[in-house]
C-alpha cells in the first residue's frame, strides 16, 4: 500500500517535470529542475532510502542548480521555441504504452517477495553485522563489499573534473566585476543584498560542519563520502555566490583542488594496494589490522575520506571554472 | 488497491518520456541537459522503488538485529547513490561544452549552429 504523502509527492514530481520541460525561459526551467530534485529527494526518503535522499538533496537541488545558473549566465536564458515534433510524440507514446503494459507484470511496491529481495540482498543484510560490523549496510556495501565499483565511480568523477578543465581551460580568467549601476559603485556577488549576505554567511559554517558529520558519521547514520563531498562543495559555492566567485577561487585555488582530487582517488587505490602488500586481495580490508573487524573499520574510514575529498574538490573545481569565466 | 502499487512505475514512465522528449526535440543544449537530468531521475526512481519493503525501515542495523525487523534492500540504494554523483559530473561536462559552443558560435541552439556550419 502506498501512503497518501507518497502518492502526493509522486504526482508533484510529474507536474514539476512537465513544468521544467515546458518553461521556455531557461532560468525558470532550471529553478523548476531544482524543485524537481528536492521532490525526488523526499520521494527517496519515503521509499526508505535515506542515504540516497541526502545525496540527491545536496547534489540535485543544491550543486546542479548552481551549475545551471552559472552556465546560464554565460549562455543566455532565452530558448527558441521548437515546434511540436509529432514523430517524437508518436514514438514516445508507443514507448510509454509498451512500458505501461509491462508494469502489470511487475511486483507491487513494497512486496517483500519481489524477486529483487530474494537473491543476494538478504545475505548482505545478514552478514554485514558479522563481517563488517558497522550499522549502515549501504555504507558497508558501498565502501567494502562493492569497493571496486566505488573506486570506478571515483575515477569517473575525477575524469569529469579533468574534462571540464580541459574544455574551459585551467586558469580562470577573472570575470570583470559586475557593476551595480543602480548604486553607482562596483559590487561583486550579491554583496549589495544585506539580508542574503548575513543569512547566507550564517549558513556556511553550519553546512560545513554538517558535511563533516555526514562524512565521518556515515557508518552509523545515513551519509558517506558522496553526500558529504556534495554538501561541502555546496558550502563553498554558497560563499562564491555571496562574495563573488573570484574570492571563492582564491580561497580554493584550482591547482590545490586538482591535486587534492588526485590525492583522494590515489588514497582509495592506495588502500587497495596496501591490502595487497599485506597479503590480502585488492581492497580486502581484513588484513589492515590484526582484528579483521577493525581492519574493515579503518579501510572504510580511509576510502570514504578519499571519496569525499575527490567529490568535494572536483565539484569546487567545476564551479570555479564555470563561475570565473568572462562573459562575452 | 493492488493497482495503486504500480503508481511508482507509471510516474517513472512519465518522467522517462518527458525527459526523452526534451533530449530528442529541444534544440537548446542547456534544455537538453535538463531533459537528460529528468531522464536519469526516472531511472533512479525505478531503482529506488524496487528497494522498498512494506513495514521495513532503512538498512541501518543497530545492536543485535531483531529477526522480525524488515529492512529495505540496500543494493539498489548503493547503485543509485553513486549514479547521482556521476550524473552531476556528466551534467557539468555537458554544460562546459555548451559554454564553449556559445563562445564559438554565439548561440546554443542546434538549428542555428547547423545553419552556420552549413554556410561556412
Amino acid at each position: 500500500m502506498m501512503s497518501v504523502i507518497g502518492l502526493m509527492t509522486l504526482t508533484l514530481l510529474a507536474i514539476a517535470a512537465i513544468a521544467t520541460v515546458m518553461a521556455s525561459n531557461l532560468f525558470i526551467s532550471s529553478m523548476w529542475f531544482g524543485i524537481f530534485s528536492l521532490l525526488m529527494a523526499s520521494n527517496f526518503f519515503i521509499l526508505d532510502a535515506a542515504d540516497v535522499a541526502l545525496t540527491e538533496a545536496a547534489v540535485g537541488a543544491g550543486v546542479s542548480t548552481v551549475l545551471f545558473m552559472g552556465a546560464l549566465a554565460l549562455t543566455g536564458d532565452k530558448e527558441v521555441k521548437n515546434k511540436l515534433n509529432w514523430l517524437a510524440v508518436v514514438v514516445l507514446g508507443v514507448l510509454a504504452f509498451a512500458l505501461f503494459i509491462a508494469t502489470f507484470d511487475q511486483p507491487r511496491l513494497g512486496d517483500p517477495n519481489a524477486p529483487v529481495h530474494m537473491h543476494v540482498a538478504p545475505w548482505y543484510l545478514e552478514q554485514t553485522p558479522n563481517l563488517i560490523n558497522i550499522p549502515n549496510v549501504v555504507t558497508a556495501i558501498l565502501a567494502s563489499f562493492r569497493g571496486y565499483d566505488t573506486l570506478g565511480e571515483v575515477l569517473v568523477i575525477f575524469t569529469a573534473g579533468i574534462g571540464v578543465l580541459s574544455v574551459l581551460g585551467f586558469k580562470p580568467k577573472h570575470r570583470p566585476v559586475t557593476s551595480g549601476e543602480a548604486f553607482g559603485e562596483k559590487v561583486r556577488g550579491v554583496q549589495h543584498h544585506a539580508i542574503l549576505r548575513v543569512v547566507g554567511k550564517l549558513v556556511i559554517p553550519v553546512l560545513m560542519l554538517f558535511a563533516l558529520v555526514v562524512q565521518f558519521h556515515g557508518k552509523y547514520t545515513p551519509g558517506g563520502g558522496f553526500s558529504a563531498g556534495a554538501l561541502f562543495a555546496a558550502a563553498v559555492m554558497l560563499y562564491g555566490i555571496l562574495e563573488g566567485a573570484d574570492r571563492s577561487s582564491k580561497a580554493m585555488p584550482q591547482l590545490a583542488m586538482l591535486r587534492l582530487a588526485a590525492f583522494g582517488a590515489t588514497l582509495y587505490a592506495g588502500v587497495g594496494l596496501v591490502c595487497m602488500l599485506l597479503g590480502g586481495a585488492f581492497l580486502d580490508y581484513n588484513v589492515l589490522w590484526p582484528d579483521p573487524l577493525i581492519g574493515q573499520y579503518v579501510g572504510i574510514l580511509l576510502v570514504e575520506f578519499g571519496v569525499g575529498l575527490t567529490v568535494t574538490t572536483v565539484l569546487i573545481m567545476i564551479f570555479n571554472a564555470i563561475a570565473n569565466r568572462p562573459t562575452y | 488497491m493492488t493497482l495503486l502499487g504500480l503508481y511508482n512505475y507509471w510516474i517513472y514512465i512519465l518522467l522517462l518520456v518527458v525527459g526523452l522528449y526534451a533530449v530528442l526535440v529541444k534544440s537548446n543544449y542547456v534544455k537538453r541537459m535538463i531533459g537528460l537530468g529528468i531522464f536519469q531521475a526516472a531511472v533512479f526512481l525505478l531503482f529506488i522503488s524496487m528497494d522498498k519493503v512494506e513495514g521495513g525501515t532503512g538498512p541501518i542495523i543497530r545492536g543485535i538485529p531483531d529477526p522480525d525487523q524488515l529492512f529495505s534492500n540496500p543494493l539498489p540504494q548503493v547503485l543509485i547513490l553513486t549514479a547521482i554523483v556521476v550524473g552531476i559530473a556528466v551534467t557539468a561536462l555537458g554544460l562546459a561544452l555548451a559554454i564553449r559552443i556559445r563562445e564559438e558560435y554565439g548561440t546554443i541552439e542546434e538549428n542555428e549552429i547547423r545553419r552556420q556550419d552549413h554556410e561556412a
